[in-house]
């Protein structure tokens, strides 16, 4: 026999009650899907938020499943960019997920005050991207991002350091069933922000995130929705041949760059946006070296003609075939190079640039960062310049590309892909492994310092990184002749 | 409770002795076998003398039709390698160990859970669940939430909602996947001793039956020595060569 019965009907949720320990102090949200409370616990000094689903008399499979979604994909999330898990109630008699309350605003506000400057759209970018970047890790696709959905974490002076992506109902994750795959026959997701494979029912493509961060971007820039705000599936399918405006006719202040990003985020095809989320944090981050293109100068929408083959091709169109989150990932790695290229031998030189060619070459969609750190006095000011008055800075960064010609002739990276960086830090190591963790790096290869004396003397940096990175290093070191310690 | 569930043995000792020491490992603290002890593979005598032992200490074993085969009569179903392989097996079992495979029950039912070698709408034909109908199929001749089934030698998942929506997972190994009853679930665990998803290692899985979690798991063990062991007792080699491959 068919198990057939629905979910009964949930008690009431009232303030003052207390549910599996947890006290139900204030409703904060009450929403079509679910309602949010602020909650207590004896054991449990974080600030507690308890969400709750509406179900709204019989059955609500878009309800019931999303909340299904999210009480199983939560718990298998980790870091600074999702709330913390605390506790989940039993699906059937009293479902509700308890998590970490995290205080302030979402971006939704802020979508009110667009158009924002550029330098502030690309910070707040860069931040979701990087949280995006984290989720994606961890095999999990949001398919749901939109301001509403975006907290974000402060530092003691109230600036923002981490973007906290929060509701995962509309989730995919690489590694456990997929239960929203079967269940509807209506693409899912929020229409102003759906990617074009979301609208053809794909969920498996971690790069839909990015079109939904582009959307938000183009919204934050301008002030105007790229693709409106559509109702129907006919309105959806708009996006998969109608290019949107570009971002500066609507706003002539907005930099080539920017638009560069924006509409390469809004690629229709997956394939020609950025690899990865940590790819674009990277253009988010380093305007100055973002690759332009014809997107960049654009400044109107293709003509009737155009318009109307590519809704011709978009009738029969089948989204290609997709990877999961990791997949992707793993095919789009960031290998930072660390080269001391003022301090290190000139063997050790060749031996790191051969390295960095190898794994480089070995991976098709990798972006290399050539990183050099010039050391800065602790305290006091430092001669920014040298006795010809050039700038120090300068005249790093001169030597770092110089360092990286052979590399970026042997490899014929597309341009984008190799970006320099050079970081002015009284700590070398420290430096590296920051901007390592900033820019969601992959892989690390540095030099090791040859002479043991002196690295006795000094310290390995090296070592540092290996000891405190949070991703592989690999470590390059010219063999001794002969064999012994000097 | 831990239970690991382990199917389609198929007389090879190397693989069935991998997947207990690390279902131990993992905490097991019941054994769930599925069926096809024998065929195929070259240790008989010591898989069923195991299996005795293992359901004399509670673990639960129920029929599959290569235990049905050598314990009463050959089936008509099986092609002809898979039959002298059976008459092989038959020759090298005692009396006692025959009686045990013919004695063996089609199903077992425990606490929501049922375990059949094949499937649940007809235990005792042997039909395959090779996809989404034959899963729904199978939930819906069963009240039990949770469903093992052995025979088909290749992991996968299938899930039925409240709504009657069917949909299919592959398992990724060493996951743990919520299974909550509020959905019908029917697990292949995948198979012991002759897996078939181009993957040689041995499948099995654990399921947490406080937690409601199911986690596939693959072991590697010698298949050489296992291969060898099939080519010595003149077997046919493509018994011996598939294990390397995993098909």
């Amino acid at each position: 026999m068919p198990y057939s019965a629905s979910i009964p009907p949930l008690p009431a949720f009232e303030a003052g009650e207390v549910i599996d320990g947890y006290r139900l102090e204030e409703r904060l949200h009450q929403g079509g899907m679910a309602n949010l409370w602020r909650v207590t616990h004896a054991d449990n000094t974080l600030p507690l938020l308890m969400k709750v689903p509406r179900i709204k008399g019989g059955e609500d499979p878009a309800t019931i499943v999303g909340f299904e979604v999210e009480q199983m994909i939560l718990p298998t999330l980790q870091g600074l960019h999702v709330p913390k898990f605390v506790a989940k109630g039993d699906f059937t008699t009293r479902p509700y997920i308890v998590m970490e309350h995290l205080p302030g605003d979402s971006l939704r506000p802020r979508l009110d005050r667009a158009p924002l400057p550029p330098a502030e759209v690309a910070r707040l970018g860069a931040l979701v991207a990087n949280a995006l970047h984290d989720l994606h890790r961890q095999h999990v696709i949001h398919l749901d991002v939109k301001p509403s959905n975006i907290l974000f974490r402060h530092d003691a002076a109230g600036r923002e350091t981490e973007a906290v992506l929060c509701d995962f109902g509309l989730s995919r994750h690489d590694h456990l069933p997929d239960l929203l795959d079967e269940e509807f026959n209506l693409p899912m997701g929020t229409g102003p922000y759906m990617s074009p494979e979301q609208v053809q029912f794909v969920r498996s493509e971690p790069r839909s995130d990015l079109f939904a961060l582009g959307v938000m971007l183009y919204h934050f820039t301008t002030g105007q929705r790229p693709f409106g705000n559509p109702t129907s599936v006919r309105g959806l399918r708009e996006r998969l041949y109608r290019e949107p405006v570009p971002p500066r006719q609507h706003r002539p202040e907005c930099p080539p760059w920017l638009q560069e990003i924006i509409l390469r985020c809004l690629e229709v095809d997956a394939e020609k946006r950025h690899p990865s989320a940590a790819h674009l944090a990277q253009d988010l981050l380093n305007p100055e070296q973002v690759k332009l293109t014809a997107r960049a100068e654009r400044l109107d929408t293709a003509g009737t003609v155009t318009q109307f083959k590519r809704w011709f091709k978009s009738l029969g169109a089948e989204p290609s075939a997709r990877g999961s989150a990791a997949e992707q990932l793993k095919r789009a790695p960031i290998i930072m190079a660390a080269v001391d290229v003022s301090g290190a031998a000139p063997e050790l030189l060749e031996l790191l640039t051969e390295t960095v060619r190898r794994i480089v070459a070995a991976e098709p969609g990798a972006r290399l960062a050539c990183v050099s750190v010039m050391k800065t006095a602790r305290i006091g000011m430092d001669e920014l310049t040298d006795e010809q008055g050039h700038s120090l800075h300068v005249k790093q960064l001169i030597g770092l590309k110089h360092w990286a010609r052979p590399l970026s002739q042997a490899l014929a990276l597309a341009e984008g892909l190799l970006t320099f960086h050079v970081l002015e830090a009284p700590d070398p190591a420290a430096a590296i492994v920051e901007f390592a963790r900033r820019t969601q790096v992959d892989h690390i290869v540095m030099g090791a310092r040859g002479n043991s004396a002196l690295r006795r003397y000094l310290g390995s940096v090296s070592s540092q990184v290996v000891a405190e990175a949070d991703c592989s290093v690999t470590v390059v070191r010219v063999p001794q002749v002969g064999g012994g310690e000097g | 409770m831990k239970l690991a569930l382990i199917t389609d043995i198929h007389a090879n000792r190397e693989a069935f002795e991998a997947c207990l020491e690390q279902a131990h490992l993992h905490g097991a603290e019941r054994l769930a076998l599925l069926g096809d002890f024998v065929g195929y593979g070259a240790d008989p005598g010591w898989v069923v003398d195991r299996v005795r032992d293992l359901v004399a200490q509670g673990a639960i074993a129920v029929r599959g039709n290569h235990d049905e085969a050598a314990g009463r009569e050959p089936s008509p179903h099986l092609i002809e390698d898979a039959r002298r392989a059976i008459d092989w097996t038959r020759s090298r079992l005692s009396p006692e160990q025959l009686q045990f495979l013919a004695d063996l029950p089609f199903t077992h039912e425990t606490d929501n859970s049922l375990f059949v070698h094949a499937n649940a709408w007809a235990p005792q034909e042997w039909e395959y669940i090779l996809g989404r109908q034959e899963a729904v199929r199978s939930m819906q001749s069963t009240v039990c939430r949770h469903t093992f089934c052995g025979h088909v030698h290749a992991p996968a998942l299938y899930h039925l909602s409240s709504t009657g929506k069917i949909a299919d997972f592959t398992p990724t190994p060493g996951v743990a996947v919520p299974v909550p009853t509020h959905r019908q679930w029917l697990a292949l665990p995948g198979s012991a001793g002759q897996p078939r998803d181009g993957n040689p290692a041995a499948c099995w899985a654990l399921f947490d039956t406080d937690r409601h979690t199911l986690t596939f798991h693959r072991v590697p063990y010698d298949v050489d020595a296992a291969a060898a062991k099939i080519v010595a007792a003149q077997l046919p080699t493509a018994f011996a060569e598939r294990l390397k491959i995993g098909h």
